[in-house]
């Protein structure tokens, strides 16, 4: 419901992750890492990302999304497995105490940057 | 050519919420951060409260509002001093960010403040998410909306220290299976205590507001 402010965050940090040498040079690409436990929708954050990178320093970007699943490690025994389903404890020994290993991302891993042309580069 | 960046998207948010929480453990203030969907009965479950809990807890309140309602109003008839925020700041209506608490808590000296209680705006999804340098988290949920509401909405319940089942005054008129609501809310968050009172009549009240005591209690020592 929020994704329009996410995408302005997204769009901010793309833009100033933009290396002082390659400023200029077109973003082709923005990767995020998306919990399943996040509340964000991937269709409707594309689609706000779209409008708010179009008059932004990435505009043009694409925006990829990876999906990471929930997963969790016991406390009790130890066993790490994947949740799929709303089930929060440990299918092996039952145990309740168990952590979070991943699910809850909202995270930009990497950006994509054209290389300048040869021509282009400044010299140093 | 690939440019790692490695940054947590609601980076800001999460900056300005360790703000916050260094600010009130400074000033020795609790942080409760109440969540609901709308109309469960957050503002009258929490004037219920405050009601037991001045003037021995001093209280004060941040209320997060769509639009202007009366809650700001309702719940400062409990003495406690209120502030109404809108929430439009930050790119949608759906839930408290960090920044918007820390200008809202400017209005109270917090010095005579012993817990700030934050009603956040009715939304099971997106509060969830959203750090604003909170103690703990608690979700009311009513029997009025489905059993399945912590199924359909983990995060919520997940990152919820405490839920608090309300109206339970009309289940004598519901097909409501209350059972079943809280083995879903157990499913979900194992061990977490389930509150089951009615705002209205105050049934059950006492070990929610006895919970809530403690809480703010250990904050002091
Ligand atoms: N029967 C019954 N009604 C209740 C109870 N608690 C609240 N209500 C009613 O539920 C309605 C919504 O209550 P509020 O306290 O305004 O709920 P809220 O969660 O603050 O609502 P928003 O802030 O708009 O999301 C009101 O009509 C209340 O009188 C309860 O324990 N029993
Ligand atoms: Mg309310
Ligand atoms: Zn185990």
């Amino acid at each position: 419901m929020h994704e329009m402010g996410i995408a302005m965050q997204v769009v901010e940090i793309a833009a100033a992750s933009i290396p002082e040498h390659l400023k200029g040079s077109r973003v082709q690409g923005v990767y995020l890492k998306i919990g399943k436990l996040s509340s964000v929708v991937p269709d409707s954050l594309r689609f706000c990302f779209d409008i708010v990178s179009k008059d932004s320093a990435i505009a043009g970007a694409t925006l990829y999304i990876e999906e990471i699943p929930v997963t969790a490690r016991c406390k009790s025994c130890d066993h790490h497995w994947t949740i799929d389903g709303p089930a929060f404890s440990c299918p092996r020994c039952g145990s309740a105490t168990i952590v979070l290993t991943s699910g809850q991302e909202l995270d930009i891993a990497s950006i994509e940057i054209e290389e300048k042309p040869i021509g282009d580069q400044e010299t140093v | 050519m690939e440019i790692k960046v490695v940054r947590k998207v609601l980076d800001v948010n999460n900056t300005i919420a360790e703000q916050n929480r260094k600010l009130f453990a400074d000033k020795n203030v609790f942080v409760l951060n109440v969540m609901s969907s709308p109309g469960s009965g957050k503002t009258t479950m929490l004037g219920k409260t405050i009601g037991r809990l001045m003037p021995e807890i001093r209280t004060a309140v941040i209320v997060g509002d769509v639009s202007t309602t009366n809650d700001a109003d309702r719940l400062a008839k409990t003495g406690a001093p209120v502030v109404q925020v809108n929430t439009d700041a930050f790119g949608g209506d759906c839930h408290l960010a960090a920044h918007v608490i820390a200008k809202a808590a400017e209005n109270f000296d917090l010095a005579e403040v012993d817990l700030l209680i934050v009603e956040n705006v009715g939304n099971l999804v997106c509060p969830a998410e959203f750090d604003i340098g909170e103690d703990a988290k608690i979700v009311v949920l009513s029997v009025t909306e489905g059993e399945d509401k912590p199924l359909k909405y983990p995060l919520m319940f997940r990152v919820c220290d405490a839920a608090v089942l309300n109206k339970i005054d009309l289940l004598p008129h519901l097909d409501y299976d209350k059972n079943e609501a809280v083995r879903n809310i157990v499913q979900i968050h194992p061990g977490i205590p389930v509150f089951e009172i009615s705002a209205c009549t105050e049934a059950g009240m006492e070990p929610w507001v006895i919970w809530l005591k403690e809480k703010v209690k250990e904050k002091h020592v």
